[in-house]
């Protein structure tokens, strides 16, 4: 089941992201030019997902929009993971001022609703995926950081490390080279959640009047917009509604297979039969 | 756990001043003069500016900002002259709350149950059908399903008002689409809590004794696995709050949502900057909240907090 679930979300993903790449790269139509005589229209051979109410193509704008939001969420997911790894790293290995210092940094950003402030730097530094990403990571990489801190504070004591230290290691060489391989996995799973949570956050944005500037447009601000046609034209607001709930799926399902909680809870039910 | 509780609650109010701190400046960051509109003379835009204060020293402005504010007051809105920000806050929080409360009660209950169930079924259907149903809940946008109901209830059967709070009926829809959500996740969390807990040895014994699943299940089980589920209730909170962005502009419904895109929309700093410091304080306060009562029902999670300590 497990199995089964990870290699879905990953064949799904995949899928998703060469349509991403390819079809903005290769597709006939530009995802900005707009065209007065072929306004509203409903999906043809030519236009897939049919036309918006400026005669743009639909086809084109969502996978130029899936891959904005691929952009931001794999984006911000790198970043936040690479500064989580880091703080954490430093936090759990140190321990003493460093981590003091660290894990209460960590409590101000979990404690300040993210969003809050991300809508008040897209106002001041202009509304692009560099901003929206920075936004992101002022806070995200904090989760990031307590789950490393908490392995490496796990690991840290433990026998190979001791060995390690032994032959004349140096700390960033344990931390490298044999505590961080260690968090790999969990670190992995906890980067698949976040990648959602930053295509919402960003689809938040859009909504609030703040997302990428137009005509460019992230799958929210598709869904968004295509919303106002909802009662004539429903095809407008759900086929990017689709796309995204694929993408965010697929995350999902990579995340939950990966996942050991799940395991776990199967066992139990195992062991539920059997008594 | 008076230490934990001093140490918590001096994160929280440092928290906060970082977050004031933080809008006030993003705010003053922000490009162009509240008051330019089309046409004005430099003269009077500056005499505007002096009106409000804003051609002092920033610094001054901002220990004015925070002296005001710790007595209360956020200042006056910019594009609705003489109306003060906390008036605004009044009359839009009540509704927030409601429907944030109402969402919240929702979600324990449906996902609590669903997460129970999943947990306890020994039929496979059913085990897969709660799994699809918390991940297609978790995955479409609470947009999207407000505009779905908006249309299915609203224009196509035309059973359920869609707009306004006038009477019990109209705030169903947008309770429902705010609740779906934080449904699902206490659902995984119930699910997860329960596997945990259902290996144990005193459910075993329980058991063993010839205790009833139901007895079990409600009684022995649920007082332990039920603290992940507190512990969401903070971040729930957060949220509820952006959530009512949306749901609040769907349906139409005067609350702290729709002041704050209302407010975006029309560039009115002091009242984005209000509305900021005061749903940062609400979540802040919340999560407060949900910490101390997890660390003082169940001791270990105290120990998250001192640090290099442990």
């Amino acid at each position: 089941m497990r199995r089964k679930m990870f290699l879905t979300g990953c064949v799904l993903l995949a899928v998703l992201m060469t349509l991403a790449v390819l079809v903005p790269a290769f597709s006939p139509y530009s995802y900005s030019e707009q065209n007065a005589g072929l306004r509203n229209l409903n999906p043809s051979l030519s236009h897939w997902f049919g036309t918006d109410r400026f005669g743009r193509d639909l086809f084109t704008r969502v996978w130029c929009g899936a891959r904005l939001s691929l952009c931001i969420g794999l984006g911000s997911a790198a970043i936040c993971g690479t500064l989580g790894m880091a703080f954490g790293a430093v936090a759990g290995y140190f321990g003493g001022l460093a981590d003091c210092l660290v894990m209460r940094a960590a409590d101000v950003a979990d404690a300040i609703p993210s969003l809050l402030y991300v809508v008040l730097l897209t106002l001041a530094l202009g509304a692009n995926v560099q901003t929206m990403i920075l936004g992101i990571c002022i806070s995200g990489w904090s989760g990031t950081a307590r789950m490393v801190r908490g392995e490496v504070m796990r690991l840290r004591t433990s026998e190979f490390v001791q060995a390690a230290r032994l032959t004349g290691a140096s700390s960033w060489r344990v931390i490298w080279y044999h505590l961080l391989p260690n968090a790999m996995g969990a670190l992995i799973v906890s980067l698949t959640f976040f990648v959602p949570k930053a295509i919402f956050t960003e689809t938040f944005l859009s909504f609030a009047g703040v997302g990428i500037a137009a005509p460019a447009a992230s799958l929210g601000a598709l869904v968004w917009e295509g919303r106002r046609q909802l009662r004539l034209y429903p095809g407008q607001m759900l086929y990017p509604a689709f796309v995204l709930c694929l993408l965010v799926v697929a995350l999902h399902l990579i995340g939950a297979g990966l996942e050991e909680g799940d395991i776990e809870s199967i066992e139990s039910r195992e062991f539920e039969r059997t008594i | 756990m008076a230490s934990y509780m001093f140490k918590r609650i001096l994160t929280g109010v440092f928290s906060l001043f970082v977050l004031v701190s933080a809008a006030f400046f993003l705010t003053r960051l922000m490009p162009g003069s509240p008051f330019e509109v089309g046409n004005s003379l430099p003269s009077v835009q500056a005499e505007i500016e002096r009106e409000y204060g804003l051609d002092r020293p920033l610094l001054e402005q901002y220990l004015h900002y925070l002296s005001n504010l710790l007595r209360g007051d956020l200042g006056i809105s910019y594009k609705k002259p003489g109306v003060a920000v906390t008036d605004v806050i009044w009359r839009a929080f009540p509704v927030t709350c409601k429907i944030g409360s109402l969402a919240v009660l929702c979600s324990l209950v449906v996902g609590s149950v669903l997460g129970i169930w999943q947990a306890v079924t020994k039929r496979a259907a059913v085990y897969n059908g709660i799994f699809f149903v918390t991940i297609l809940g978790s995955a479409v946008l609470n947009f999207v399903w407000g505009s779905l109901f908006v249309w299915l209830f609203g224009v196509k059967l035309k059973v359920l008002p869609v707009v306004g709070t006038s009477d019990w009926k109209s705030f169903l829809l947008p309770v429902l689409t705010m609740a779906i959500y934080p449904t699902c996740v206490v659902a995984r969390l119930m699910r997860n809590g329960f596997g945990r807990e259902m290996r144990k040895d005193y459910v075993v014994l329980a058991r063993a004794k010839g205790l009833g699943t139901m007895w079990i299940v409600g009684v022995h089980i649920l007082k332990n696995a039920c603290l992940p589920v507190l512990q969401y209730m903070g971040p729930a909170a957060a949220f509820l709050l952006t959530g009512s962005f949306v749901v609040e502009s769907i349906f139409n419904i005067p609350g702290l949502g729709r002041e704050f895109v209302n407010s975006i929309a029309n560039r009115d700093y002091t009242l984005i900057l209000g509305l900021t410091v005061f749903m940062g304080a609400v979540v802040i306060g919340l999560n407060l909240l949900t910490d101390l009562l997890c660390a003082w029902l169940s001791p270990t999670t105290r120990v998250g907090m001192t640090g290099a300590g442990e």
